[in-house]
C-alpha cells in the first residue's frame, strides 16, 4: 500500500508500520480520509459516555439492598395470552442486527458505485432504524402505563426507573439522529450527489461515496451500543 | 494520482460472503444470548455466557463491519488502548459499590 497523499513513498505493514505511522510527517491515520478519522474519535468519546452510563448503573444496581426488577419478568410482553421473557427486546435486538447488515452491504456497494442498490440498502437501514425507535417508543410507553418512574417503581429497587430511562433514551435518540441522517443519505445518494461529486452543505468537500461509510460507523455503533445495553440491561 | 486512488477504492471492497456470515453468525449469537435468558440460566454460568456472546458480537462488529481488521495499526491501537481505561474504571466502581453496600447493610439494619 503507497501513502495517497505523497506520490512514491510506500507503507510498512504491521506494527513497524503503526511505529512508522505514528512517528511520522502530516498525517497519523495514512490513507484514512479525515472524515473517518474524526468520526472514529467521535465514536471513540461517545464510547466513553456510554460507559460512564452503564458504570454508574453498575454500581447503583451494586450498592442498593433492596432487590433489583427482575429484567425479564418486567420486560416480559404477553404473546397470545402467555406471557414471552423478553419478547419486544428480542424483536429490537434482531432488528437493529438487520439493519446494521443492510448498511455494511450499502457500504460495500457504495465503493462499488452502484447507485442503486446503495441507495436502497441505506433507505432499508432507515426503515429499520425507525421500527427500533418505534418499539421503543411502546416499550417506554408500555412501562410508564405500569408505574415506572425516575424516581420509583412497583417491581423492586427505586433506581431502575432512572437508569432505564437514561440508558435507553440516550441510545434511542442515538438512533433517532442516525434515522434522521439515514434519510438525507439516501435522498442523496439517489439523486446522484456521490457520482456528480457535487458539493455538502456547510463544506467546500466534493460528496464522495466514503460519506456513506462514515455514516455507516455511527450506525454500527449504534449497533454495538446495544449489545453492551442488552447483555447488561436486559439480560443481567 | 488517479491510478492510486483507483487502487485506494479496490482494498475498500470486500467480497460480499464476508458480510453475509457476520451478518448470520451475528443472528445465531444473539439468539444464543436470548436462549441464556429463556432457559434462566442462574449465576456464573449465566453471567459468563452473556459476556462471551457479547463480546464475541461486539468484536464482530468492529472488526468486519466497521472495517477494523482492515484497518492500519496506527487506527486500531489509538481507538483500543482507550479501553483500558473504562476496564480501570470499572474495577474501581466494583470496590466502591461494594463498600457502599458493605456501609449501607451496617448502618441501615446492623445500626453502626
Amino acid at each position: 500500500m503507497s501513502d495517497p497523499k505523497i506520490e512514491g513513498y510506500q507503507l510498512k505493514p504491521g506494527f513497524k508500520g503503526m511505529a512508522a505511522d505514528t512517528g511520522s510527517d502530516q498525517t497519523m491515520f495514512k490513507g484514512v480520509h479525515w472524515g473517518k478519522a474524526m468520526m472514529w474519535i467521535f465514536l471513540l468519546s461517545d464510547t466513553f459516555v456510554f460507559s460512564c452510563f452503564l458504570i454508574s448503573y453498575m454500581k447503583g444496581r451494586g450498592s442498593t439492598p433492596v432487590e433489583w426488577p427482575n429484567p425479564s419478568e418486567v420486560f416480559a410482553l404477553d404473546a397470545f395470552g402467555v406471557p414471552v421473557p423478553l419478547l419486544l427486546i428480542a424483536i429490537m435486538t434482531f432488528v437493529l442486527i438487520t439493519s446494521s447488515g443492510t448498511m455494511a452491504l450499502a457500504v460495500k456497494y457504495g465503493y462499488e458505485k452502484n447507485k442503486k442498490m446503495c441507495g436502497w440498502l441505506v433507505l432499508a437501514t432507515a426503515l429499520g432504524g425507525l421500527t427500533f425507535v418505534g418499539m421503543q417508543v411502546f416499550e417506554w410507553s408500555k412501562l410508564i402505563h405500569e408505574g415506572v418512574r425516575p424516581w420509583g417503581n412497583p417491581f423492586g429497587a427505586a433506581q431502575f426507573g432512572s437508569f432505564f430511562f437514561m440508558i435507553t433514551g440516550f441510545h434511542g435518540f442515538h438512533v433517532s439522529i442516525g434515522v434522521l441522517f439515514l434519510f438525507i443519505y439516501a435522498y442523496k445518494v439517489f439523486a446522484g450527489h456521490y457520482d456528480e461529486r457535487k458539493r455538502g452543505w456547510f463544506t467546500t468537500m466534493k460528496s464522495d461515496y466514503v460519506e456513506i461509510e462514515i455514516l455507516g460507523l455511527y450506525w454500527h455503533f449504534v449497533d454495538l451500543v446495544w449489545v453492551f445495553i442488552f447483555a447488561f440491561f436486559y439480560l443481567w | 494520482m488517479e491510478e492510486t486512488k483507483k487502487k485506494e477504492d479496490q482494498s475498500s471492497t470486500h467480497k460480499i460472503g464476508i458480510y453475509l456470515w457476520i451478518w448470520g453468525l451475528l443472528f445465531v449469537l444473539s439468539f444464543f444470548s436470548y436462549m441464556v435468558d429463556w432457559y434462566q440460566f442462574q449465576g456464573m454460568l449465566r453471567w459468563s455466557l452473556i459476556l462471551f456472546f457479547m463480546f464475541l458480537k461486539a468484536g464482530l462488529i468492529m472488526a468486519f463491519f466497521m472495517h477494523l481488521f482492515w484497518e492500519r495499526y496506527a487506527l486500531v491501537n489509538v481507538l483500543l488502548w482507550p479501553m483500558t481505561a473504562i476496564a480501570c474504571f470499572i474495577f474501581l466502581m466494583v470496590a466502591e459499590f461494594k463498600y457502599t453496600l458493605f456501609t449501607r447493610l451496617l448502618y441501615f439494619f446492623v445500626g453502626g
